[in-house]
């Protein structure tokens, strides 16, 4: 953080008086911000702020319609991305452009390719990515497929990537997103290795406790406007917080004391495969009570997704048994589970969630078309479903121009509140939810919590599933951690320290005999 | 089970790719490009035709007397139309399921073989019309719903993709019905009367009225294959079941998690289609025909998909565009007779046509459709409009 925002700063990006709108919505709305050499570069604000459409303009994929954008001091008008990648400019979008099957050094030539006569020069290519990791700590093996590597190391991959093409200015897509704890650590000793020698960083993030920790200086979108732009020393995550969100936002979820009943949801001896078979559950037991809040930490890949899926119906049990509400619903299928009262909100949001394509109001019934409200002698009552639509619209605050909208059109936030509002509508006994908010922005998360901690206090018994340690902290009544497919361990979230839970999510254990 | 999985994987794959680009074309491309896209291929075949050294609006006005130039030539046309309508929704349905039919050639022939076997059973005659009738209908739907309905139920017990097995299914129907026609040794199907091919003619009873004594004959056939499409575009728009099929189509993987039984509906999608085709060749043999002959249905199922696309999947334009398809190959005749030119060149346009929705670039800049004026909300309005 050498030249925070001194007088020798020296801008290599300005950006002036950007103005783009879409049908029916102005995304970003007379936006300036300069990027000084060197410096970290901090867009923060909430889902459907503007943060992805001004970039996009930066990086050439949209053109400005008003303003202008200059690089060096040099004003310049991008017909695409290679125009930006000419001018130093380089882009880790937050869904990976990597060809799985390809290797490391194939994916980062590839559109760039070294050759020699007709072949790929590809020891040369090698040469120069192990010079380019070796200079910025970015441990990468050439050779290694990509698919086969964690979500870090494609991420440095990624980052790689742009600096193969030698880019000076970098923007950071939500990078953190994807991250473990410890990923994340690693991640922010790359970004200040890279800035150390000279390159300009724009990092998009909507997690405070990041931006405070890397940033030089911030500057903060809501609602397509700039509403501050600030030096990192001094900002606390309050005044961030309230500044994105526009009002004061409460961090700590205000909750009463858990009153358990009756076991609701059991499990004895789980097991479960994932897709290539490979066992990730492995005798997985748990019981949750009505009243109760259970959460399940534990860094993600350690069964969490297969644990869900099983206990919801959408995948086979390979052994052991599920219990709802005193009946064994082992094996049962998605909708007779759903209809016995127990509601999931998944973990995937585009892929289970919603189906991107239909409107608002078709994904709120996406699980009760059939039901007899929606639908008589099978035929579909439309006014009855945006009748239905329109009062969860407002009941949970998603913000769209109409039920009728095509949900893809919707930021992150607001398509996981529709989810929300669909899942935690009607009779419900439980309610099985992961990564409930994940990408989300702040005023998001604190409204999702607090519906959560309303249906708890309603009598359902709620497992919820997050990789996000606050979340299970501030949420769980009781938690456990999953650690190689089994739980590491119950505690009772009083009595629990985030380093102890650090430790059970990493070794699988507290230190002592567990 | 796995290895004819591995087996078809890459053809799979390469199939989904042609099926994603088709997808988006049904999605984004409002149905002007398909009318720019007639257009364009007449221009074309203009060329053709005047580089052969005809006059193209000699040959063009010939053509289209052949269409539509007096009664005669319409009812024609529209005898001629009827079929293509049962060939196109069996692609266009299963299509919203996010299904590759390409098996209605395959499923019109067991749907004629079917219809032609049952109308001629010696008890059809002692049948009334409204009830033989309706037999011999439902024995053809019946018939290709069977047959489209196995490569459902191998994609979902073996996960065998659609396209391979629709392909195959296809050979064997066409090889086997026309054994069973051919061979004198056993008899099987074949009417030992005739000296062609053919199986034996159906009851008197189980005749569709005729409309019109035109060429082909206009049967009320015509009324049942217009009447299914808005019932198709109904069901999909508006039934429970048509929000599964749409629901599967778009995302296999919420609709398991919604609680949808995908493998159901990927069946029950995959006879519906094969039921369209069977109809429309049971109406076929019990109007225009009278018996089976393997040829019969030639090319009609491949004609089915290029009509689908051309339509945008929508059940109501398939109507409109299977009359233009349909009248174009009944108007060629007067063409080639007036001015001498072949009646493949009216195929050629016809290719040109799917050429040019497939590859709608091309039509996009040359009648500069441009892609803004597609913004969600609008084709939002499209998809909606089934």
């Amino acid at each position: 953080m050498a030249q925070a925002s001194g007088g020798a700063a020296r801008p290599v990006l300005e950006v002036e008086g950007i103005t783009k709108a879409f049908p029916g919505v102005v995304a970003n709305d007379d936006v300036s911000l300069t990027l000084n050499q060197g410096e970290i570069h901090c867009l923060l604000g909430e889902n459907g702020a503007g943060k992805s459409t001004l970039v996009n303009m930066v990086f050439g994929l949209y053109r400005p319609d008003q303003g202008t954008i200059k690089v060096r001091g040099e004003e310049v008008h991008f017909e695409d991305s290679g125009d930006a990648i000419a001018r130093g400019i380089g882009m880790v979008h937050q869904h990976f452009q990597l060809i799985p099957v390809f290797t490391v050094a194939e994916n980062i030539i590839l559109g760039n390719e070294v050759t020699k006569g007709a072949f790929l020069d590809l020891d040369s290519a090698r040469r120069q990515i192990d010079s380019l990791a070796e200079r910025y700590g970015l441990a990468v093996d050439p050779d290694a497929t990509v698919g086969e590597l964690s979500v870090g190391e494609q991420q440095r991959v990624e980052l790689v990537k742009a600096l193969f093409r030698d880019a000076d200015i970098l923007i950071l897509d939500e990078p953190t997103a994807v991250l473990t704890p410890g990923e994340v650590d690693d991640f922010f000793g790359v970004v200040e290795s890279l800035t150390g020698q000279g390159k300009s960083i724009i990092f998009i993030t909507h997690k405070l406790r990041e931006v405070l920790a890397v940033a030089d200086r911030i500057t903060v979108l809501r609602a397509g406007r700039v509403v501050g732009t600030a030096a990192a020393e001094g900002a606390t995550q309050q005044s961030l917080a309230n500044l994105m969100v526009g009002r004061d936002v409460v961090f700590r979820v205000d909750k009463a004391e858990a009153d358990p009943g009756a076991p609701v949801l059991r499990t004895q001896g789980l097991r479960v495969a994932d897709d290539r078979g490979v066992e990730t559950v492995s005798g997985f037991d748990v019981e949750v009570r009505a009243g109760e809040i259970f959460g399940i930490a534990g860094v993600e890949g350690n069964g969490q997704r297969e644990l869900v899926e099983a206990i919801c119906g959408m995948r086979p049990a390979a052994g052991g048994r599920v219990e709802m509400l005193g009946q064994e619903t082992t094996d049962w299928n998605p909708r007779k589970i759903n209809e016995l009262g127990v509601a999931h909100v998944p973990e995937n949001r585009s892929k289970h969630g919603v189906v991107a394509q239909y409107t608002i109001a078709d994904n709120l019934v996406l699980n009760r078309y059939h039901h007899r409200k929606f639908s008589q002698r099978g035929v579909r009552n439309t006014a009855a479903i945006n009748a239905e639509a329109q009062e969860l619209v407002e009941q949970f605050d998603v913000r769209t121009p109409g039920v009728d909208a095509i949900i893809d059109t919707l930021s992150g936030g607001n398509q996981q509140k529709v989810i929300v509002a669909r899942e935690l509508t009607g009779d419900l006994k439980a309610l099985v939810v992961a990564q409930p908010t994940r990408g989300l922005d702040v005023g998001s998360i604190e409204f999702i919590h607090r519906k959560i901690i309303e249906l708890r206090d309603r009598g359902v018994a709620v497992l919820l599933v997050s990789a996000e340690l606050d979340e299970i902290l501030s949420l769980s009544d009781r938690f456990g951690v999953l650690y190689r497919g089994r739980l590491a361990g119950t505690v009772n979230a009083a009595d629990a320290t985030r380093e102890e839970l650090g430790l059970l999510m990493a070794t699988g254990s507290s230190g002592g005999p567990s | 089970m796995n290895g004819a999985r591995n087996a078809n994987a890459g053809i799979g794959r390469a199939a989904s790719q042609v099926h994603r680009v088709l997808t988006e074309a049904w999605r984004l491309q409002p149905l002007y490009v398909s009318l720019y896209a007639i257009l364009l291929s007449f221009v074309v075949g203009g060329v053709l035709i005047s580089i052969i050294g005809v006059n193209p609006f000699t040959a063009y006005w010939a053509l289209l007397r052949g269409m539509v130039g007096g009664g005669d030539e319409i009812a024609g046309s529209l005898a001629r139309s009827v079929p293509f309508i049962g060939s196109a929704l069996a692609l266009a349905f299963a299509f919203r399921a996010g299904l590759f039919n390409i098996g209605a050639e395959g499923q019109l022939l067991a749907g004629g073989v079917t219809a032609a076997y049952v109308g001629a059973l010696s008890w059809m005659s002692d049948l009334p019309g409204i009830v033989a009738i309706p037999l011999i209908l439902i024995a053809g739907t019946m018939g290709g719903a069977i047959w489209g309905g196995i490569p459902g139920v191998l994609r979902t017990k073996t996960g065998a993709h659609e396209v391979i097995s629709t392909i195959m299914l296809n050979s064997l129907v066409l090889f086997g019905v026309r054994w069973m026609v051919n061979s004198r040794d056993p008899v099987v199907l074949r009417d030992t009367e005739s000296t062609v091919p053919r199986t034996d003619s159906i009851s008197d009873t189980a005749v569709l009225p005729e409309l019109v004594d035109s060429q082909p004959v206009l049967h009320v056939g015509l009324f049942a294959l217009v009447g299914i499409c808005f019932v198709v575009a109904f069901v999909l728009k508006r039934t429970t079941f048509g929000f599964e099929v749409g629901t599967v189509g778009l995302n296999p993987h919420a609709s398991h998690y919604a609680g949808i039984n995908v493998n159901r509906v990927i069946v029950a999608s995959m006879a519906a289609s094969g039921a369209f085709a069977g109809l429309a060749a049971a109406s076929e043999i019990s109007g225009t025909n009278g018996f089976f002959q393997p040829g019969t249905f030639f090319l009609m199922g491949f004609d089915g998909i290029a009509i689908a696309l051309l339509a945008r999947t929508n059940p109501v334009a398939i109507i409109a565009a299977a009359l233009l398809w349909g009248s174009m190959l009944s108007g060629a005749p007067l063409m080639q007779q007036e001015a001498d030119v072949s009646i493949d060149v009216v195929r050629i346009i016809q290719a040109m046509v799917l050429l040019f929705v497939a590859a709608d670039a091309i039509v996009r800049y040359l009648f500069r459709v441009r892609e803004h004026d597609q913004s969600p909300f609008k084709a939002t309005s499209i998809e909606g409009a089934v």
